[in-house]
């Protein structure tokens, strides 16, 4: 049986609603796995979230406008969150972004063509014993120097490659 | 990731469970009074009495009580939370289990950020080893009608979550906006429910205090801030990391076990703490002098004050969270401020004007971002005069 995209976000969500509760205080953990499997919350998934919470589709927008973890906008496969904090700053960050800018070819705050990755500044991190730091997806960076940017996006293109790799075999 | 334990003593040497033990052979009261005893107050910088906090929270009414850990360590240049919650996760878990033991808790949740993601299956696999040892679950210890457990949620990257009551927002499924206190958490805080917050290292020294008793703990630091305290130590020094010192330290102290001296500001209490300049260095860390949550971040000889404070200014104008109209308008403000600043083109009358906004954000904004997030400015103009006024745009 052939199941479309939005049936299989619905079941997703619904799941999820099961497993964290048909109440308010789900809302967060709904949203943070949609966000996690889908790498943004759709106007269809914030529908289906209110319908299943009994609460209004602007409330699940809110509620995900306010956080930045959070998106509406399709975002790339690979977050990159580079701290800009003073910490950070006095480590050496602003050379970091400008080579990671020059590697990927697009600025702070959007995403390359190829949907790979999205470039983004992040408030401490956390790390600032060991900066300048960096997040990608869950996965963190520290004492990260120009030289090592392209490592690091080589090691997330291996991984892309690996997982489609994998998906397909898998669908064979 | 770098291991402290050599830096973190008490941590390293206390046995949890020995903590949590000698709490379930006492009384309820008498934890409660064992904590009163010690003085020890909250560690995540606001530094109110936890076991004032405690004591509201078991006298209110109410069938269910929750007990919830505060991880939401946002404040730039604090990162104690996270190697406490790495390395010592049994110390934090035993003791929000004392603390709903004492307060009579059912539940408790660890509100971890969701910069910190990467730790969650660690401190899952740590949560899942206590409820095999019944160290969770029914009968904690064998205790009858004692059932507690503990459920991890994630942050979704915002700062303002780090207060109380937004953290709750947040848990509850709301927008993190702080709300109007009273009512506070201990009797109306998360679904209504009496609510004890705490953060992580205050919960580890709760352990800590029950293991080796609050005598030990009350004998270390000044009169008006007891024991121990957990520094994160970043910037211009030579060897960053987490730290264990006596509450009272001096700044000049502190700058000498870390291999700073030499510095010309350190900035203590993180963005929203203050900036305390190389003549005020020996003033002490403390709740009655300079408050902190542990950030310190240290500033050499080199560093321009002025790319300091807007670094503060640009991190407090995106996380306010916009609620409340000075702390919404003021941050966009004093930061449009020290652009000007940094053009050169500031008059003295506009910046007294500017630090008057300021003071009025301190009294006027709802919660704690937007009443400290002027001190950085604030202190960094009154000690730094010279450094930031009538500047030529090509010195920037």
């Amino acid at each position: 049986m052939l199941v479309t995209d939005s049936e299989q976000l619905r079941d997703f969500i619904r799941a999820k609603a099961d497993l964290y509760g048909r109440d308010r205080s789900g809302l967060m953990p709904i949203l943070q796995a949609v966000q996690e499997r889908y790498s943004r919350i759709t106007d269809l998934a914030m529908q289906e979230i209110a319908d299943l919470l009994d609460i209004h589709p602007v409330e699940v927008y809110g509620v995900v406008s306010f956080y930045s973890f959070l998106d509406c906008e399709p975002k790339g496969r690979f977050i990159i969150r580079l701290c800009r904090t003073i910490s950070c700053e006095m480590l050496g960050k602003e050379r970091v972004a400008r080579q990671i800018e020059n590697d990927l070819g697009v600025p702070f705050g959007e995403t390359t063509d190829d949907g790979l990755f999205t470039l983004e500044w992040a408030n401490c991190l956390g790390m600032c014993d060991q900066g300048p730091a960096m997040l990608v997806n869950d996965q963190v960076f520290t004492r990260v120097t120009p030289e090592k940017v392209q490592d690091i996006l080589e090691g997330c293109r291996k991984t892309f490659v690996a997982h489609v790799s994998q998906h397909r075999e898998e669908h064979a | 990731m770098i291991s402290y334990d050599d830096h973190l003593m008490t941590f390293t040497s206390v046995d949890a469970d020995a903590g949590l033990k000698a709490a379930l052979g006492k009384k309820r009261a008498e934890v409660l009074s064992e904590v009163e005893h010690s003085g020890l107050k909250g560690r995540g910088g606001a530094g109110f009495p936890t076991s004032m906090k405690w004591n509201l929270c078991a006298a209110a009414t109410g069938a269910e009580k929750f007990v919830v850990c505060n991880a939401d360590e946002g404040e730039p240049g604090t990162f104690k939370d996270r190697v406490i919650l790495a390395d010592y996760p049994d110390l934090v878990f035993a003791g929000m289990t004392a603390a709903a033991y004492a307060i009579g808790a059912i539940k408790g949740i660890l509100y971890l950020r969701g910069e910190y993601a990467y730790l969650r299956k660690h401190l899952e696999g740590v949560l899942a080893r206590r409820r095999e040892a019944n160290l969770l679950g029914e009968k904690i210890g064998g205790k009858d009608g004692f059932d507690f457990d503990i459920e991890i949620r994630m942050g979704s990257g915002a700062y303002v979550c780090g207060e109380e009551t937004a953290l709750i927002e947040s848990l509850e499924g709301y927008r993190g906006e702080p709300r109007n206190r009273p009512p506070f958490p201990v009797d109306t805080g998360f679904q209504s429910r009496p609510t004890t917050v705490n953060n992580v290292e205050t919960l580890a020294w709760v352990t800590c205090i029950l293991a080796k008793g609050a005598a030990w703990f009350q004998s270390i630091g000044t009169e008006k801030s007891k024991g121990l305290k957990i520094f994160s130590i970043s910037g211009d020094v030579e060897t960053p990391g987490v730290y264990e010192f006596p509450m009272g330290i001096t700044v000049a102290e502190l700058l000498e076990k870390v291999g700073g001296t030499g510095a010309k500001a350190v900035q203590i209490g993180g963005a929203s703490g203050h900036c305390i300049p190389a003549s005020q260095f020996d003033r002490a860390i403390a709740f009655e002098d300079v408050p902190t949550g542990g950030s310190i971040i240290v500033f050499g000889p080199e560093r321009d004050m002025l790319a300091v404070a807007e670094n503060f200014m640009e991190f407090f104008a995106e996380e306010s969270c916009g609620q409340c109209t000075p702390c919404r308008e003021g941050n966009e403000k004093l930061l449009e401020g020290i652009e000007l600043l940094k053009a050169g083109c500031c008059s003295m009358k506009y910046l007294r004007e500017l630090c008057a906004l300021g003071e009025t954000m301190q009294l006027a904004s709802k919660c704690g971002l937007g009443q400290s997030s002027p001190n950085a400015f604030l202190s960094i103009v009154e000690n730094f005069k010279d450094e930031i006024l009538g500047r030529t745009p090509e010195t920037v």
